[in-house]
């Protein structure tokens, strides 16, 4: 079975997250950048099958030179090879952008049976990039999974979303996507950090991935960031006293700030 | 409650994290990662029930710490700075577990790996280094701690077996231990047994009451008439050199381990500064309290480094004892004197175990004293510039 | 005016609050074309409270197997709907199977994709809030038919009743081989919450709540915004609550979007483990407690009174959507 496992790069969620002046994007360079929690639990389902059948699991990143540290990670953790999509041009690239060239990495791999990710990243929270993976791939998407069982040709999982459960089935090959209950992953053993540098990483870049593809007229991103306003630092706040209308002024506030 | 922005990590003001490799860099931080999970949440509470968390050895097995500068025998195989990485990680959360780690792999292990038989190789060392097992060491004794040459406890020949009678004392692990590599005289001088847990006249007793290094076992160890093959004995060893040798490879770690406990506490104390308002302001923002940090950001940083170098002449295979020495006299006498000061720091908050900085400071008047005493390691320096041994 | 395409939330026999949302942030763009994807009949049934609601247009993209796939008919029916209005804008909620929506279709039409969207204006330029909170970013797409997924919530539902028409679309046949196949569906297991370190809500309770039994207060108002329990250490050392959850300097550290601390002094100690929270409001008897230092929203009063009110009126807005 080929197994191929998407990661991404992000910054500790521990840490203050700032955008940069310039454009906008999320500012990197001064965050300490680790292997997204969920994708790590992705990662840990693909090596949980890799036990119990014949498999062979790629780790997928697109990032800077970093993001190696995280395919690294994955590698110690007993996956086979990586492939990291490193291509400066790919700065700032948008859901679909990151969709599309994660497809054509897994193109690359041949002959896969289940694409493997976290169903969001603490970074982006868009949530939606395996979905249009799979759609790019033609795959059925089987995203949210929080159990999830790989068995003759078929794919099923228990998905989860805001409305209730529901099970899912599908042939394989198919896109798995997984939530934050599906396992505990793994620490990486020091023999596995010692062997992952032996594993082969491929570095590609878009020109490997969209030969036809000429420069001018790739898209990176179709949406543009206009402005970004941090959040005011925090002030002394609003405090009432219960006159028996406080619960309804805090849903109101509650309201007025988005969190219900 | 900051003010301007601190720097990114003010506990590695030197970025020593820039010069190690990224194979050390990750075994540190998959340690690391493991302790938070697993051993932080709960290690307030284990030292103050006394309690070491025994189950945990298995999941240590398996990420390699145990024994993880060995080679071969299911030991990972890193390298000399690897396992001092670990061992600072291990005393950042508490030096008990660092202490299991130095018995299990420095002491048990290496006494076995590099003395021992094939067999005995075979017989232990895997389950050692998988955590399925637990060694301890025994060379101290209740009347002979610096001067181990005068220990009481005695092998003698009994036809092809020996018989072993003896007690000894401060034992890590000792009480939990499946197999005890046990030195005693004998006509021939100083000699290395391996003794099984169950042995027949094998008993052990858990030292209670301590003040230090609670979430770890301390036992003394009785042998009554203990009767035993002559393949029990490590083979290659022979007089106190056997012993020694051992000790030198879990200095190592712990000149490591001190930072650790050290940096944890400077850790809280910092952020602790930061968060607690005193006359309007944090008290971060006070002289005193910033001389403090910055004598003990020095002083963290000058035992980081030492250790560190330390570590890569043990990976050139060029370190010496003496040199050993410095570490251990330096690195130990630093951590204890920054948890103390980061304790006042803490003010009143600073005796809850809610705070690591006393629990460190009581950890280490144990590392102070164990694996040869501040006077020992002095006496050990003044030898090597004079080359007059004063020990006695 | 230019169609704007909706894509109507519902369970067969309703339409849910979050559609009649959607179509008011239509109306600013342009005509709302509401898309209704189900099983036949279901658009008929639905119609009414559309057009009460601004649906100029009702597409029906019906067919038997419709709700047995996941996301696919959605996204066959918004493309085929845009084959025939040509529309300015298409607008999704903002839920798990949305935005996965929204995701795939922006993909098909090579269009710029804008997701957890809180407001937008007539040019088309929008609101989010990213980082769980720590900056307001305005967008705007810039190539395709904007594709926008809008954070239920958002806006105020607005009743503008119109002439609608009813146009059909003939759903493709789907394969099996590309669809996940939905065979059960099942209510969420009660008491089933976020781990603590990973939940964007996070309530905890103090010595303040008084014992194990008035924890109950605090999991009801966890429950009702989806986040997890917390507790302070005063409430674990007095057994309240098991010390697994307890939020502080030993224990969990918390970063949710939004920290809730009922009957909690705000000691130094728990301070230290929710303080980078984005918002946090207190409830307290005390006027002094050291945590209204540091709330966006304190309440001086009894969580006893204040907690349930909350929990009901929280419930009863997310039952609505």
């Amino acid at each position: 079975m080929n197994i191929v496992v998407l990661v991404k790069q992000v910054p500790d969620t521990a840490a203050e997250r700032t955008l940069s002046e310039a454009d906008h994007t999320l500012d990197r360079a001064d965050a300490d950048l680790v292997l997204d929690e969920i994708n790590e639990r992705a990662a840990e389902e693909a090596l949980t099958l890799k036990e119990t059948a014949d498999a062979e699991v790629t780790v997928v990143s697109m990032g800077p030179d970093s993001a190696l540290d995280a395919i690294r990670k994955v590698l110690a953790m007993g996956a086979d090879r990586g492939i990291h999509i490193c291509d400066d041009r790919l700065h700032g690239a948008d859901v679909v952008t990151t969709a599309k060239v994660l497809a054509a990495a897994v193109r690359t791999v041949g002959d896969v049976d289940l694409v493997l990710a976290g169903n969001a990243t603490t970074d982006g929270q868009a949530s939606a990039v395996p979905a249009i993976v799979a759609d790019l791939l033609g795959l059925p998407q089987v995203t949210h999974a929080r159990k999830l069982t790989v068995d003759a040709g078929r794919v099923r999982a228990e998905r989860e979303a805001e409305n209730g459960e529901a099970t899912l089935d599908a042939p394989l090959p198919a896109l798995v996507s997984v939530t934050e209950k599906i396992n505990e992953p793994r620490y990486p053993s020091f023999k596995g950090i010692m062997a992952a540098k032996k594993k082969p990483v491929a570095t590609v870049d878009l020109g490997d991935l969209f030969p036809a593809a000429d420069d001018a007229g790739f898209l990176v991103t179709r949406t543009r960031v206009v402005e970004a306003v941090p959040r005011p630092a925090r002030a002394a706040g609003i405090r009432i006293t219960d006159d028996g209308s406080a619960g309804r002024r805090l849903v109101e506030y509650l309201i007025a700030q988005k969190l219900v | 409650m900051s003010g301007a922005k601190p720097m990114k990590d003010p506990l590695d003001l030197l970025d020593l994290a820039s010069v190690l490799t990224d194979e050390e860099r990750e075994i540190q931080a998959t340690v690391a990662k493991f302790l938070a999970d697993r051993v932080r949440p709960h290690i307030g509470e284990w030292f103050e029930n006394a309690h070491f968390a025994r189950e945990l050895a298995p999941e240590l097995g398996k990420l390699g710490v145990l024994g993880m500068h060995l080679e071969g025998y299911g030991c990972a195989g890193t390298n000399a700075v690897s396992y001092g990485l670990a061992c600072l990680e291990l005393e950042a959360a508490d030096s008990g577990f660092r202490s299991f780690v130095s018995v299990q792999g420095s002491l048990s292990m290496y006494s076995i790996w590099k003395w021992g038989s094939e067999e005995q190789k075979r017989e232990w060392l895997p389950r050692l280094a998988a955590g399925e097992a637990i060694g301890c060491f025994d060379l101290t004794e209740p009347d002979f701690g610096s001067n181990p040459s005068g220990m009481r406890t005695r092998a003698v020949r009994d036809g092809g077996d020996w018989i072993l009678n003896g007690s000894k004392m401060w034992i890590t692990n000792g009480g939990i231990a499946d197999v005890a590599t046990v030195w005693a005289q004998t006509e021939d001088g100083v000699r290395g047994f391996l003794v099984p847990r169950g042995t027949p006249g094998f008993t052990t007793q858990d030292i209670k009451q301590k003040m230090s290094l609670r979430a770890s076992i301390t036992s003394e160890l009785y042998f009554d008439s203990v009767r035993l093959p002559d393949s029990a004995r490590l083979p290659l060893a022979e007089g106190l050199r056997g012993p020694l040798s051992c000790l030198n490879e879990a200095r190592f770690g712990i000149l490591f381990g001190a930072v650790g406990a050290a940096r944890d506490s400077l850790q809280a104390a910092i952020e602790y500064a930061d968060s607690r308002v005193q006359f309007d302001k944090p008290i971060s923002a006070f002289q005193l309290t910033q001389k403090k940090l910055a004598d003990m950001t020095v002083s963290l940083g000058s035992a980081a480094l030492l250790a560190l170098h330390l570590g890569r002449l043990k990976d050139q295979g060029r370190i010496r004892p003496e040199q050993i020495s410095v570490g251990k006299l330096n690195n130990v006498r630093e951590a204890i004197a920054i948890a103390r000061e980061c304790r006042s720091v803490l003010g009143a908050n600073g005796i809850s175990l809610e705070y690591s900085p006393l629990r460190h400071a009581n950890n280490l008047e144990s590392v102070l004293t164990y694996e040869g005493t501040n006077e020992m390691h002095t006496l050990v320096v003044g030898q090597a510039i004079t080359g007059y041994p004063a020990f006695r | 005016m230019p169609d704007v395409l909706v894509l109507v939330d519902h369970d067969g026999e309703r339409v849910h609050k979050s559609t009649y949302e959607l179509l008011a942030a239509a109306r600013r763009l342009g005509d709302p074309a509401a898309v209704v994807v189900g099983t036949p009949g279901t658009a008929a049934r639905l119609g009414e409270p559309l057009a009460r609601h601004g649906a100029t247009v009702v597409y029906a993209a019906e067919s038997a197997e419709a709700g047995e796939f996941l996301a696919t008919p959605a996204v066959d029916a918004l493309q085929l709907a845009l084959r025939e209005s040509g529309p300015a804008a298409v607008l999704v909620s903002a839920t798990t199977d949305g935005k996965e929506v929204a995701g795939r279709l922006a993909a098909r039409l090579d269009a710029g994709l804008l997701i957890d969207v809180v407001d937008l204006d007539s040019s088309g330029a929008v609101t989010q809030i990213v980082f769980g909170g720590s900056y307001t970013v305005r967008s705007q797409v810039t190539h395709g038919i904007p594709v926008i997924a809008l954070r239920p919530g958002s806006f105020e539902p607005e009743e503008h009743p119109v002439q609608t028409a009813e146009r059909e679309l003939a759903l493709p046949p789907i394969d099996p081989a590309a669809s996940a196949r939905i065979t059960a569906r099942h209510a969420a297991l009660a008491g089933d919450r976020p781990a603590l370190t990973e939940a964007t809500v996070v309530v905890s309770g103090g010595r303040g709540v008084g014992g194990a039994d008035g924890f109950a207060v605090v999991e009801e108002l966890a429950d009702a915004l989806g986040g997890a329990v917390g507790a302070s250490r005063a409430a674990v050392d007095a057994g309240y609550y098991p010390h697994q959850y307890q939020v502080g300097q030993t224990g969990k550290s918390v970063s949710p979007q939004l920290y809730i601390a009922l009957g909690i002094s705000g000691a130094i100690q728990h301070l230290a483990g929710m303080q980078t929270s984005k918002t946090i409001v207190a409830v307290n008897k005390d006027p002094e407690a050291p945590v209204f230092g540091l709330a966006d929203y304190g309440v001086v009063g009894d969580l006893f009174a204040v907690a349930p009110r909350l929990t009901q009126d929280v419930a009863a807005r997310r039952a609505g959507s």
